[in-house]
């Protein structure tokens, strides 16, 4: 068995007489691409904002690398190295793409307040050092050169999703959370998120797991290693993207949507 | 005979009869050793330095690299990328080690790179990262003398294992280990190379046929290089900024000849993306260009203007007539009122300084254009704004130039006289012919074409022209494209293009009406410049097809047509047109690379449309077949409106 990053283990969490998630439970192991997927309102959000602290689960454990997450705050729980992307894009539209990126690598800055604010030796090198991590791990990795001083609300969509998923990556995270970064984009859009995920998986120099929140079947099924799939709140199979494809509840779950379910829209 | 170099301690540069491209930056690069900047690149937001003296360092390990791989004299390398350093140093690597440099368009589909590939014979694929390796592999099986694909960006590359694949820090760790058993190894075979080697085979874009191969010696490289730099000095402070594709011969003149000759300051760009920017932050001294960069610099600014509150716009009005005036006269060489001068410099200070300096153009001292024609509009455009621009015309095969502008003798409808040891004159069928040392050996594997364009030394352009009273050429058209009208005088098809293309709402168009009774115009409308123009408008529209049949749309080519119509003769005038539901594009083989029309296959293709304009249909009906950047195709159907100009 694999070293596991995350496990969630029995999970409830009812909103008033909607009970969001039953009895869920799945372990990401490190180093893979997990999915998760299911239809509109199967949870798979909400199971996001589980892990990273936005909702507090009613019963059942979380795990990060062993550490038991219950009462750790979002941003505590940043700090572990848990960091994610939104559905719909949280970013600061008034500010270039450049300081919304700076904003995610905020975490790692030491420099108190004072010497920060006079730019003093050590304060200016830890700016220097962080700055050309940005560089070269994230501007250049995510091929943004060209949009460094763009104001963020004046891109296109999916070019903000593409910021957003760097404003994820400045965090160094070990465990990346990505609810539905396909979402509204058009085919090369979803080329190049696909490919970018990818790099972020396998390249040597970030080597991060991923969990994925997604309604691109074709995506997840091909950048997958191992999926789960939840229906009203509850989940109903998980496995190899194989397993997944040829499993009969997994159908029925998705019944009445268009037969061809898992192919991707190419 | 040196350049000359101004005031600045001059660096004599002498074409002795074995200096070759090679000798020469060894040369270049041991005066200057570390104590001047040979290029920078951008990378990661900063202007990074690299000194000569590493130039010279990379091209020796790479030279020593591709040796320890088993390329000799004689060997053909093909190389495909962005503008960036390594290129640069790949190129004279094979170049030191005797071997041939064949440049692909880094746009290139697979085919093209594996025609140029197979014909050329190369035996090594340079390319910069992953889609150039993809392409190499996937030609690799069909082009049997391809032996090794190099890489540099490693972005991608994990998962690669074909054994042709070599890293370019592979190819420099051979490059020291060689250094280490044979320390003299790059000296000598530097110096086994001749000027009458072959240094450059350059695959002209071909409007009609397949392209040929251009055998250019070091000599070539070199004269040109000197006799440029005779006319128009550079300094070695001078900054240029390389940006176009190297498989361009003018990138070649400036980045290889006149930058080892002059030791300028080379610069790459971060991104394609970032150009513009770059540009701008360096703002060089010296730039060359084809017309479509000068061409969109004058729709970037009118596309501004248009947007600009009306005070604005009153005021830049205003400084371009001031501007327009001044420049008029001078080209008429006629006195210019001391009243006239002194509003200029007002409107200068107001407009036209600003203008320059976001056009990166704040510091320019020579602006070259040549490969294609540049309208007259756009040439008085730069020469209001106090841009001296200036014509350049040569072809591939006299390694670029042959004919420029000089400075205060600049017309509209010239491209200049010639430059230094060359002659130009015009045959009796008017053909012009040129000759020099920069004349080039012949086409590879082609002996047939090579006659037929070298006859007694004298290089055959293709190219309709005349000398006029003041010695300069005046270039009408490509022979095969004059068109006779119905009034039997013979027009350039090309001259009302570049007029039309003034307009920034007309991004190409393609005049037809050889031996026909009337002129006609096909036009593609720049999307992104009438697509704001009908959202200010409130025009809604979902697509570039139905953008371009719009009659609101229709209306407004039409008014540029109108405007280009009024200084022709009435033979000349364009009757009718049609806005295309496409713009052409060069992966349609609709342009070549070098962004020219090939007429031969849009008057194929489109058959349907060239029999629409002369059959007084009110429509067309046109099913094409469209080809997608990664080689998918598709069928579709179109309705185009005929819109009378007359």
């Amino acid at each position: 068995m694999a070293d596991s990053i995350l496990q969630v283990e029995d999970v409830h969490l009812a909103f008033g007489g909607v009970k969001a998630l039953r009895r869920v439970g799945f372990e990401v192991r490190r180093g893979e691409i997990f999915s998760v997927i299911g239809p509109n309102g199967a949870g798979k959000t909400v199971c996001l904002n589980c892990i990273n602290g936005l909702y507090y689960p009613q019963q059942g454990r979380i795990r990060f690398e062993g550490k038991d997450l219950a009462g750790f705050k979002p941003y505590q729980r940043a700090a572990l190295g848990i960091s994610r992307t939104f559905q719909k894009i949280e970013l600061f539209s008034g500010m270039t793409v450049l300081d919304n990126i700076r904003l995610g690598r905020h975490l790692h800055m030491k420099a108190g307040l004072l010497s920060g604010a006079a730019y003093l030796g050590k304060a200016a090198h830890e700016e220097i050092e962080h700055r050309e991590f940005i560089e070269r791990e994230i501007i250049d990795f995510l091929e943004m050169t060209h949009l460094r001083d763009r104001v963020v609300g004046m891109l296109p969509y999916g070019l903000q999703k593409r910021v957003e998923l760097g404003r994820a990556l400045a965090l160094g995270p070990k465990l990346l959370l990505l609810d539905e970064p396909m979402a509204g984009l058009n085919l090369e859009e979803v080329e190049d998120i696909a490919r970018f995920i990818i790099d972020i998986n396998e390249e040597e120099r970030w080597r991060v797991t991923c969990l994925l929140v997604e309604h691109d079947m074709g995506v997840v099924m091909d950048i997958s290693h191992r999926v789960a799939v939840l229906n009203f709140g509850e989940k109903i199979a998980e496995g190899t993207p194989e397993q997944i494809q040829a499993d009969q509840l997994v159908h029925q779950a998705y019944l009445g949507e268009e037969a061809d379910v898992f192919t991707s829209r190419r | 005979m040196s350049s000359r170099r101004g005031a600045e301690p001059a660096r004599r540069v002498e074409i002795t009869p074995e200096l070759t491209l090679p000798k020469l930056l060894v040369e270049t690069a041991r005066y200057y050793g570390d104590g001047k900047v040979a290029m920078r690149e951008k990378e990661f937001g900063v202007w990074r330095p690299i000194t000569w003296g590493r130039y010279l360092e990379e091209v020796r390990l790479l030279a020593l690299g591709f040796t320890a791989l088993g390329l000799g004299r004689g060997d053909k390398v093909a190389l495909i990328g962005h503008n960036r350093p390594e290129g640069l140093w790949a190129e004279m690597a094979t170049l030191a080690l005797g071997g041939l440099v064949v440049w692909l368009y880094q746009d290139a589909l697979i085919d093209e790179v594996q025609y140029v590939v197979d014909h050329s014979d190369a035996r090594f694929l340079v390319g910069e990262g992953q889609q150039e390796v993809d392409k190499g592999l996937a030609i690799k099986p069909r082009c049997p003398k391809l032996d090794r694909i190099i890489w540099d960006d490693p972005k991608g590359m994990r998962g690669y294992d074909d054994p042709s694949l070599t890293s370019l820090a592979e190819v420099h760790r051979l490059g020291r280990e060689l250094d280490a058993r044979d320390p003299e190894a790059f000296e000598r075979m530097v110096a086994r190379g001749r000027p009458d080697d072959v240094a450059l085979l350059f695959y002209t874009s071909g409007t009609t046929a397949q392209p040929k191969g251009a055998l250019l010696t070091h000599r070539n490289m070199l004269k040109m290089g000197q006799n440029m730099l005779a006319v128009d000095p550079c300094k070695e402070r001078d900054d240029f900024v390389s940006f176009l594709p190297f498989s361009w011969i003018g990138e070649q003149m400036m980045s290889i000849s006149c930058g080892l000759m002059a030791g300028f300051t080379l610069n790459f760009p971060e991104d394609p993306e970032t150009v513009q920017r770059d540009i701008r932050e360096i703002a060089p001294q010296v730039l060359f260009s084809p017309p479509r960069i000068y061409e969109q610099m004058v729709r970037t600014v009118q596309v501004k203007v248009l947007d600009a509150p009306r005070l604005k716009r009153a005021v830049y009005q205003w400084a371009m007539g001031v501007g327009g005036r001044v420049v008029d006269l001078a080209f008429a060489d006629r006195p210019r009122p001391a009243v006239l001068r002194l509003t200029r410099q007002l409107a200068d200070l107001l407009v036209l300084r600003k203008l320059r300096d976001h056009l990166g153009l704040a510091r320019i001292r020579h602006a070259y254009t040549g490969g294609a024609a540049l309208g007259p509009d756009h040439l008085r455009f730069f020469h209001s704004i106090g841009v001296n621009l200036k014509q350049i015309y040569g072809q591939t095969e006299i390694a670029g130039i042959s004919v420029v502008h000089r400075d205060g003798d600049v017309r509209y409808d010239t491209v200049g006289t010639p430059i230094p040891e060359t002659e130009v004159r015009i045959a009796p069928d008017g053909e012009i012919l040129s000759k020099s040392p920069c004349v080039f050996k012949g086409y590879y594997k082609n002996p047939d074409a090579t006659v037929e364009t070298l006859r007694d030394g004298w290089l055959h352009s293709g190219d309709i022209g005349f000398i006029d009273d003041r010695g300069h050429l005046v270039v009408f058209d490509r022979r095969k494209d004059v068109m006779t009208l119905a009034d039997a005088s013979r027009f350039s098809p090309q001259y009302l293009e570049t007029r039309l293309k003034f307009s920034p709402y007309i991004k190409d168009a393609w005049i037809l009406g050889d031996k026909r009774q009337a002129v006609t115009a096909v036009i593609c409308i720049d999307a992104g410049v009438v697509g704001k123009w009908a959202e200010d408008n409130h025009i809604p529209y979902t697509s570039y097809p139905e953008l371009s049949q719009k009659p609101e749309v229709q209306t407004l080519v039409r008014g540029a047509v109108l405007h280009v119509n009024k200084s022709l003769p009435s033979a000349a005038r364009i009757q009718r047109f049609v806005n295309l539901h496409k713009e052409f594009d060069a992966d349609d083989e609709e342009l070549t690379r070098t962004r020219k029309l090939r007429r031969a296959f849009l008057e194929e293709r489109y058959q349907d449309i060239v029999e629409g304009l002369y059959s007084g249909a009110p429509e067309i009906h046109l099913e094409t077949t469209v080809t997608y950047e990664d080689g998918r195709t598709s069928r579709s159907k179109h309705t185009l409106r005929v819109v009378e100009a007359a």
